[in-house]
């Protein structure tokens, strides 16, 4: 049974920032850090002094492997001016910001701190593709790793149980992929800023060029099914279902509710929490949901007091395609086997009753693991506050919206609820 | 039998001696593979070894084409895809697993539910003395 949780006292976000997310050759965790962080200060309605902040908690998965480089709390601390102050690295795989935004918060919720940065950072593009999979593969329990599972590997095992439970199949997940290049295309941070017909104009041109017979799809889908445009990466995960290996940072200020006015007239306040602890694919207890998504949905909306027909759009954790359509159903979204359903009627289109992913999701917004948990409430936050320019979610009264983070094969899966009142 | 420790080291120690053993909890009868020190269902701590026969049926799986550098060292790439998969096992215990004899490159032809039969892979080379557990086509 899942006790109704409370903050001791409120908690607010008054700053956000997030670096462009991408491959970058001359650019490392550091001067991606600086850019989100110059960002959020400047998000900062009526100004903040740096010298005000307590503590920073900084989620980052693997930079040891992949950078050969540890201990990122100190090194974040010193590049923004915050040393002597405390720096508290949070590491949960994929989820790894998103635990650092809720110490932040209970930092605060406890009366111990009044204001905090939270934030989360990881470099992986300077590892070969091999590399990166392997390094990602630590986080996998280690009796699939020794069965040779990579993560979309995982996704793909997931996905063929789904498939045989419910009846669905690669195409569904294609209007999964198809949506999230759309609304990538109107996320200027975003690492593929292509929706599926610019990647088939360009690959078209490309044969022209070359002289070469001229591709013959007719659609998306058809694309997509082309094993030469799509290959298979751990079938049935094709390329076009896995999530780039990305650079990137991601931040945000959070300080007690009762301060936030200071900060701006236009605070957002965490309502809803959850977080949840699985067991991986030998010993969850089905292979067609994550009980840890469920443990920490059950959580945030007994502490909000919420349903999930009141959560008005939602960032989705879709390293690969299979993941979106899971979790939205854990979220309690759609019911089990029905989320296929409803995106294919467009229900979660970004003018659909349920807006996911309108950042275009780690697909197709990145995925720097360590970073993309508060990424994902930085577009929350632009969502609600109506800054989302070509991607604003189209309604009236934009008020709740939602992120939900996973790590690992589901061994850590955290849901927060923002409101703007 | 000399006492061992219900944990990886003693799975793996098993597999070795081509056994696939797990625990069983004396006080709830619940069973895990690989074997647990602790009753995830009672929080019982007295355990006792269950031999599996090693028969199960297939209940999900994947064909890697890009693999890490361990199975590429294997000789498995884009071309040469392998399988691994979730094998339930008798009594409902589920054990992660390289799957073998099936076609990687027609993957829409392997069938869920397929029976499979363990089998013991002695690895050679870097990792000496390991032993896979592999499943293959009963």
């Amino acid at each position: 049974m899942v006790r109704k949780r409370k903050l001791g006292r409120g908690v607010a976000v008054v700053g956000a920032g997030m670096s462009k997310f991408g491959m970058f050759r001359d650019r490392d965790s550091k001067d991606l850090f600086a850019e989100a962080y110059l960002e959020m200060l400047a998000s900062v309605d009526k100004g903040v002094d740096p010298h005000d902040m307590d503590a920073l908690y900084l989620g980052n998965f693997s930079n040891d492997f992949f950078v050969h480089q540890s201990h990122w709390g100190p090194l974040v601390s010193d590049l923004i001016g915050l040393t002597p102050k405390p720096a508290t690295r949070t590491e949960g795989a994929c989820a790894s910001s998103a635990l650092a935004f809720r110490e932040g918060v209970f930092a605060i919720a406890s009366g111990f701190y009044d204001m905090v940065l939270v934030g989360g950072v990881e470099e992986m593009s300077k590892r070969t593709t091999e590399e990166v999979a392997e390094g990602l593969a630590l986080a996998t329990v280690p009796y699939e790793g020794r069965a040779g599972f990579t993560f979309p590997g995982v996704f793909g095992a997931l996905a063929t149980a789904y498939f045989k439970r419910y009846g669905a199949t690669r195409e569904h997940l294609m209007d999964i992929t198809i949506k999230s290049h759309h609304n990538a295309t109107l996320n200027p941070k975003a690492q593929l800023p292509l929706s599926i017909r610019d990647l088939m104009r360009v690959k078209i041109q490309k044969a022209q060029k070359k002289e070469k017979p001229l591709p013959q799809w007719r659609d998306e889908k058809e694309f997509l099914s082309d094993p030469r445009a799509n290959p298979p990466v751990a079938w049935p995960m094709h390329l076009f279902d896995c999530c780039p290996i990305s650079d990137g940072a991601s931040c945000m200020l959070l300080v007690a509710e009762e301060i936030a006015l200071n900060f701006t007239n236009d605070p957002l306040y965490v309502i809803g929490m959850g977080q949840g602890s699985g067991r991986g694919l030998h010993a969850c207890k089905d292979l067609t949901y994550f009980e840890a998504t469920r443990y920490a949905a059950k959580e945030a909306y007994g502490m909000s007091d919420l349903t999930p027909d009141d959560i008005q759009f939602a960032e989705v954790h879709d390293c690969f395609s299979i993941a979106e359509l899971i979790h939205m159903e854990d979220l309690g979204f759609f019911g089990a086997g029905e989320g296929f359903k409803a995106v294919a009627n467009g229900e979660t289109r970004l003018d659909g009753p349920k807006p996911i992913n309108t950042s275009g999701g780690l697909k197709c917004k990145g995925h720097p693991v360590g970073a993309t948990g508060i990424s994902q409430l930085y577009e929350v936050w632009t969502q609600l506050r109506g800054k989302a320019g070509k991607r604003q979610v189209p309604k009236k009264n934009l008020r709740i919206g939602a992120a939900h983070n996973l790590g690992g094969t589901g061994g850590t899966c955290t849901f927060t609820i923002l409101e703007r009142r | 039998m000399e006492v061992r420790d219900f944990s990886d080291i003693s799975y793996a120690q098993f597999l070795k001696e081509e056994k696939l053993m797990g625990s069983k909890c004396k006080a709830c009868k619940a069973q895990y593979v690989p074997p647990r020190p602790i009753c995830i269902e009672c929080h019982g701590s007295k355990m006792e070894w269950v031999e599996l026969k090693g028969e199960g049926k297939l209940a999900a799986f994947t064909c890697i084409s890009v693999g890490p550098p361990s199975m590429i060292a294997q000789g498995y790439n884009r071309k040469n895809p392998y399988c691994s998969g979730v094998v339930e096992l008798e009594k409902g215990a589920r054990v992660d697993a390289r799957i073998e004899g099936v076609d990687t490159l027609k993957p829409e032809t392997i069938q869920m539910g397929l029976p499979l039969k363990a089998k013991f892979l002695h690895r050679q080379g870097a990792e000496e003395g390991e032993t896979d557990l592999v499943f293959e086509s009963a």
